[in-house]
């Protein structure tokens, strides 16, 4: 006899995360959570909030100020068996963390002859909006798809931030795993069991047949709203969140394109040498032999972030403008654009998630 | 301080056997490198191997080393196996590491040989995060840490320091001091020559030997790991000592005038291959030097008959 399906509950992404990690530690002695901040009253944004009172000092600590030494630390204790979640309040930081993870984490296991496993699991937030600024707003995921030996995943919901960050938890391989600061009071359906979103599986938010949009970490979120801002105009959206980035799941995203002729990639980051880059390429390079096929892609301005609003909000991609570039990507007129009203209804659309 | 030089045979014995293998085994790797058979960069620790021999000494065999790329002395004073390690310089799949690793990444698990690294320092913490793991293991177990001079201008080592230092990590951090980075000598690097002073102030207790005397560096080591093992955190030494050859390669390179051969020679009239040979009957080092000859003869052999890994072999390992 099969369980009833459990009854639909909406939960928070914050609130996934935690949910994730304080089952996993429950069910693994070997997990353990540290980073500067996890454990003061603020708790990393309230991520890690209640860990320190369930788990004690032992498995949920603060650190020095120190991310390319605790970034060893999580690596030494991953070779020796444990499986350590290492906590960064923003993704900046992580370049300070650049030669471990690229020199030591994502080498060993290949380096050693597949003698040393690095099951960790690095959490960092990229930040946006209220002018974090330059050093504060930053998505640096592509410098981690670059490496072989690391994997990356950015969700974009709740629902995918618990499954993903279990599957992390559990992964015996280091995993980059990147938020995003305004997904975090999103909600969508999650389960209270624990289960797993396994990595380069691309998830399908929309069925459609006009045009393929990719749309990495919080701009899947802003492609969804540009997408019903495109149904008004009759053009339908074949919306892919990749949700892993390396490993990358092009099969998804290229059978889309095959169909649709049409590939536009939305990414949290620059365009220049980014997620957009390689998944374009990748595109040009299997369907591009077969017949015509319209690439582009969006992303931040190719420019260092401003604190100011006016500014700030040219330097990011918005359902406006993806909208847009998809209407001339489809052959609509290059002068649409949406009136302000109807604007304002996207931008309200809630993301619960087709799960 | 005076060394306390043991009278028993049998420590000197063991001690001589544990350095002059080593010694002897390099000496054979230079040999062979000019054959280009080993295609890739030795560094060399000829002259240094006291240190590593006599912190060894005072490990258990479930305790763990971590080295740096010149980690040849470190891996078979831990008791790497000699094969493995041939075969890795060689790029054969028998190799501790498959081949994949090379002179620079020897590594051991189950001989408590955590692994080396090519970028200086980044060893030191991941040494201390291997140390966190053993100490909420219980098990007594704990880590020696090794690493250079030139390591000790890392930011990333005083970061591990100071981290050891908090969590009261039973590591044992030990700076082979050789006075060189490449080629760049101490006071070209160093605005003050305090490096264990500097260490002492993370608040662990701290300790320069600078005799390079095996029996010193093994009673502190002894000290240091009896003091780690009761839970009073981590234990630093500075040991002195000199790298006679090039810093990457086999040849001497005291014409290039970086360094003086003075300062070699000082060295070698102390050295300590001669010294503990010396301290043993003639018969007794003849026997070992045979058992050592005959051992690095199997190995060579062993290297060059193994086979390189199959092609496929290129994409494994890069996941687990
Ligand atoms: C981070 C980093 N910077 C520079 C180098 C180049 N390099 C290789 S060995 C070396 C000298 C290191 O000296 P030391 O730590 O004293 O070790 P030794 O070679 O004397 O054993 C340097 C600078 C490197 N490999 N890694």
């Amino acid at each position: 006899m099969s369980t009833p399906d459990p009854k639909p509950r909406s939960l928070r992404y914050v609130d996934a995360l935690r949910e994730a990690v304080a089952q996993e530690m429950r069910r693994d002695p070997e997990v353990f959570v540290f980073g500067l901040d996890v454990d003061d009253h603020r708790a990393i944004q309230g991520s890690t909030q209640g860990l320190l009172e369930e788990f004690g000092a032992d498995r949920c600590f603060t650190t020095p100020l120190s991310e390319d030494a605790m970034t060893g630390v999580a690596i030494g204790a991953a070779m020796a068996g444990m499986r350590p979640i290492h906590v960064h309040i923003r993704m900046d930081f992580l370049m300070l963390c650049m030669n471990q993870l690229v020199n030591m984490a994502a080498k060993a296991h290949y380096m050693y002859g597949g003698s040393v496993k690095v099951p960790m699991v690095v959490r960092s937030m990229i930040g946006k909006s209220w002018g974090q600024g330059a050093q504060h707003s930053q998505g640096l995921h592509a410098m981690f798809m670059h490496v072989p030996g690391l994997k990356v995943v950015a969700p974009s919901n709740a629902y995918d931030a618990k499954g993903c960050l279990i599957a992390a938890i559990r992964d015996d391989n280091p995993v980059i795993f990147m938020e995003h600061r305004l997904l975090y009071p999103t909600e969508a359906e999650v389960p209270e069991e624990d289960f797993t979103v396994p990595f380069g599986k691309a998830r399908q938010m929309l069925r459609g047949t006009d045009i393929t949009i990719v749309g990495i970490s919080n701009m899947a979120q802003e492609c969804l709203r540009a997408a019903s801002l495109l149904a008004d105009l009759g053009v339908s959206v074949d919306l892919i969140d990749p949700v892993s980035l390396l490993p990358l799941d092009m099969e998804t995203i290229l059978a889309s394109a095959r169909r649709t002729r049409r590939l536009l990639v939305v990414d949290n980051a620059w365009v220049s040498a980014g997620a957009g880059g390689e998944i374009a390429a990748q595109a040009a390079e299997h369907l591009g032999g077969e017949g015509p096929l319209t690439v582009r892609r969006l992303g931040f301005a190719p420019t260092t972030c401003p604190t100011t609003p006016t500014l700030e909000a040219a330097f990011y991609p918005n359902p406006t403008s993806i909208a847009q570039a998809a209407y001339r990507m489809v052959g609509g007129d290059p002068a649409w654009t949406p009136d302000p009203a109807q604007a304002q209804l996207a931008y309200q659309q809630v993301f619960k998630g087709p799960f | 301080m005076a060394s306390p030089e043991p009278t028993d045979q049998e420590t000197i014995a063991r001690l001589y056997r544990g350095i002059a293998r080593i010694r002897r085994v390099e000496e054979r790797v230079a040999a062979i490198y000019p054959t280009d058979k080993i295609k890739s960069p030795i560094h060399l620790s000829i002259g240094q191997e006291a240190v590593a021999v006599g912190i060894c000494e005072a490990l258990r065999a479930d305790d763990t080393v971590s080295g740096t790329y010149r980690g040849h002395a470190t891996y078979l004073a831990k008791g790497g196996d000699l094969n493995a390690m041939l075969a890795e310089m060689y790029g054969k799949v028998s190799g501790c590491a498959r081949g994949k690793g090379g002179s620079m990444h020897l590594v051991g698990l189950e001989q408590g040989i955590l692994g080396c690294s090519a970028v200086v320092g980044s060893n030191v913490p991941v040494a201390a995060g291997y140390a966190l793991a053993l100490k909420r293991r219980g098990r007594g177990q704990m880590v020696a840490c090794f690493y250079g001079d030139g390591a000790s201008e890392e930011g990333g080592v005083y970061e591990t320091l100071n981290f050891a230092a908090l969590h009261k990590l039973p590591i044992l951090f030990v700076c082979e001091n050789n006075f060189l980075a490449i080629h760049e000598p101490l006071n070209r690097r160093w605005a003050a020559d305090r490096l264990t002073e500097r260490v002492a102030t993370f608040g662990m207790p701290a300790q320069r030997i600078t005799s390079g005397d095996i029996f010193e560096i093994r009673t502190a080591a002894a000290e240091a790991v009896a003091a780690i093992r009761a839970g009073a955190g981590p234990v630093f030494l500075e040991c002195h000592t000199y790298r006679w050859r090039e810093h990457v390669g086999p040849a001497e390179d005291y014409a290039a005038g970086y360094r003086d051969r003075a300062d070699l020679e000082a060295w070698q009239a102390k050295d300590q291959v001669a010294r503990l040979a010396a301290l043993l009957p003639e018969d007794a080092r003849q026997t070992i030097d045979a058992a050592i000859a005959a051992e690095i003869d199997a190995a060579v052999r062993f290297a060059e008959d193994s086979p390189f890994p199959a092609l496929e072999e290129l994409y494994d390992h890069v996941y687990a």
